[in-house]
């Protein structure tokens, strides 16, 4: 069962029924429970969502970083094209310390996260730590990754690199910093970038260059990014393709003209509806979602917007857990508004 | 009627660094207030907004005067139009001036103590300001706490029981409890989530029309700034760069750095993130300020005189004033009403 019913093209990552447990004191929290996306070659997916719906977790998932406590199920295939080893190759099933997921992590796939300060290691330099993934994975010439580390420092627009290449972290401004993790995480040509909250740590006018700088390299070095961001704005400016999370569940998933002009679900909705816009103003209220997200333990099969939601349906959204509805090809629901408006498609 | 709460005059704040490599060389100091000026009329929302380190955070509190500012004057005008130095008075002196300006801050997981019940933090202030019975606190705190939205029933709970929007609500009603004239709110939306967001905002807005209270709303988010407030004040490195109402300032901006700011906001609409500003650089040194206009290194209209001369805040409108040699003659892009239609 695919998402895109219309694309034939194969995906370069596909993530099917992926669900994470984590067993706390209180219960086994289900912080994911059933995603599946696609995500194409050269195009943007966004992942968007309010904190603690289970974005962050899903997309670190992919590459095994998860902390041990997540029990990981579902499977998300990896499919590259120039590397035969790699086809259709489960990632989620590779063990998530041996050999095989390491020489994918930072090679076939990079990561940048939110905050460059601790994501970086005040102990060394930037260069040490952007050659040294080069080193495992390019080249075994110092020479050589010195060189591919300096140039991949000009491409992200830091001056002066050599001067650079041998600072500490705290030297740099937060922006450069993660212009450098952006350098570091693209040194080894990925095919996949896994971008979470690249910008949020930063002020307005350098997250516009950061965004920028991300498009630009994407168009340059054709990769996929999973973008895991909460903010619309960012969703608007950078995605192709968007799924909004709420409580472990994609609950639409659509391109992004169609998420902003013809949202579906009652979640999206009051997303967009309660973000405050340029061009208001002070007389007008704010639309906001009431209530606030439950806690995913013990949750019983049912619509998890239930208590929020402004259109429910009393005795069907809260007896039974909610099918995926197909809209349009590219336009997927969960919802039970919609269920009738595609006969015989959902499960 | 306009009536003033609060007059500002040139309030100047310096930090020292202490210099990592020279033992005994005199301290260097960092002007992180150059001068701020301006009047704050009852009732209103004047929100304060800038990149992180152009002083906002520090301008809030040294109106709250959680710290003292190192020069200038905060005037305070009493309800019967006594006029007043805030920053003068000492002790026990300032007491019945602090009880009327209060705080909200950004981050409600360290705002609140986390060994103290929701009840016992809203009622703190009240217990430290006025000799009350325990009945007539309890009535205070379950009135107050009414009005914030709180479940009464949960008011002897502690906050790590709360969700980030619920804390918000705590510390509200904490800020509230002393019926403030004005409330600083530092950053008081933007740890929360969207949804969440909206509901503290319209929160924030009914408070103000049932009570009359005025807010200095200091906040990096423009979308917000823009649905909350009746003035803005734009800060760089330290300085107000531009002053205006609302409208005009997001209509027709007379100043480069509001335009840029304004122009980076990402927009939740596919269709309108087409012709962007994207500064290049980023924020100058504080402790070694370029010459001239503060932001001419970043600046797209820049000439020579901007490089040698500071300008000064100035009026170019009504309610609007810019620190920029041409506000007028710029042609400045604002945003318009037509980005609100969709949906």
């Amino acid at each position: 069962m695919t998402t895109q019913a219309a694309r034939t093209e194969q995906p370069l990552l596909s993530v099917q029924d992926l669900k994470i447990r984590i067993e706390t004191d209180n219960g086994v929290m289900q912080a994911v429970d059933g995603v599946d996306f696609n995500i194409y070659k050269g195009k943007t997916l966004g992942l968007v969502g309010e904190s603690g719906c289970g974005k962050s977790l899903t997309s670190r998932s992919i590459i095994s970083i998860n902390p041990k406590e997540c029990e990981t199920t579902g499977s998300a295939v990896y499919h590259s094209e120039s590397e035969k080893a790699l086809h259709n190759l489960d990632l989620l099933s590779l063990p998530p310390t041996g050999k095989r997921i390491r020489s994918i992590r930072g090679r076939k796939i990079a990561m940048i996260f939110q905050e460059p300060m601790t994501a970086f290691s005040p102990m060394y330099t930037i260069g040490n730590q952007i050659m040294e993934a080069i080193l495992i994975h390019r080249t075994k010439d110092k020479k050589k990754a010195k060189k591919i580390a300096l140039e991949m420092l000009a491409k992200v627009g830091i001056s002066d690199q050599e001067k650079r290449f041998d600072q500490y972290p705290h030297e740099f401004s937060g922006g450069m910093r993660q212009r450098a993790m952006i350098s570091m995480a693209l040194s080894c040509n990925p095919e996949l970038l896994i971008a979470d909250e690249p910008t949020t740590a930063l002020d307005v006018t350098i997250q516009a260059q950061v965004l920028e700088l991300m498009r630009e390299l994407q168009k340059e070095l054709g990769m996929a990014i999973l973008l895991v961001t909460h903010d619309l704005g960012i969703i608007a400016k950078m995605c192709d393709e968007v799924a909004v999370m709420y409580l472990g569940k994609i609950v639409e998933q659509a391109p992004v003209k169609e998420i902003f002009y013809n949202p579906k679900h009652p979640y999206t909705k009051g997303l967009l509806k309660s973000m405050p816009r340029l061009g208001g103003n002070k007389s007008k209220r704010l639309d906001s979602i009431e209530g606030a997200v439950p806690m995913p333990i013990g949750l019983p099969p049912m619509c998890g917007f239930y208590d929020r939601c402004k259109d429910r349906i009393e005795g069907v959204c809260n007896t039974k857990a909610v099918p995926k509805t197909h809209i349009s090809d590219q336009h997927s629901v969960r919802c039970f508004l919609y269920e009738d408006q595609s006969e015989g498609e959902s499960q | 009627m306009t009536k003033k709460i609060l007059s500002v005059s040139n309030i100047n704040k310096y930090f020292q660094v202490k210099s990592k490599t020279a033992l005994f060389r005199k301290p260097a100091s960092v002007r992180v207030l150059n001068d701020i000026s301006f009047e704050l009329i009852e009732g209103e929302t004047l929100s304060i907004v800038g990149e992180s380190g152009c002083g906002k955070t520090t301008l809030g509190r040294c109106l709250v005067r959680g710290m003292d500012a190192s020069s200038g004057h905060v005037y305070y005008h009493t309800e019967n139009g006594e006029q007043i130095d805030f920053l003068e008075l000492k002790g026990k002196k300032a007491k019945p001036y602090r009880r009327n300006v209060q705080m909200i801050f950004q981050d409600p997981y360290s705002s609140l103590s986390p060994r103290m019940s929701v009840f016992d933090i809203i009622a703190e202030p009240l217990i430290a300001n006025f000799k009350l019975s325990r009945a007539e606190i309890e009535q205070k705190v379950m009135e107050i706490a009414e009005k914030t939205g709180l479940n009464v029933n949960y008011l002897q709970r502690y906050p790590h029981a709360f969700s980030g929007g619920q804390r918000q609500r705590i510390a509200i009603a904490r800020a509230l409890i002393m019926h403030p004239r004005l409330i600083v709110c530092d950053e008081a939306v933007s740890a929360l989530d969207v949804s969440i967001q909206a509901q503290i905002i319209n929160l924030l807005k009914d408070l103000q029309e049932q009570l009359q209270i005025t807010y200095i709303f200091i906040s990096h988010d423009l979308s917000i700034v823009q649905n909350i407030s009746d003035r803005v004040a734009v800060m760089h490195l330290g300085k107000i760069v531009e002053l205006a109402a609302t409208e005009s300032l997001f209509g027709s901006p007379k100043h480069p750095y509001t335009e840029a700011l304004m122009s980076a906001v990402p927009q939740p609409d596919p269709e309108l993130n087409k012709s962007r500003i994207i500064l290049q650089g980023e924020m100058p040194n504080p402790a070694n300020p370029p010459s001239g206009c503060h932001f001419h290194p970043r600046c797209a209209y820049k000439t020579e005189k901007c490089v040698r001369e500071a300008p000064e805040l100035r009026q170019v409108g009504e309610n609007h004033y810019t620190a920029c040699h041409y506000g007028e003659e710029l042609n400045l892009q604002g945003v318009h009403d037509e980005t609100a239609s969709v949906i």
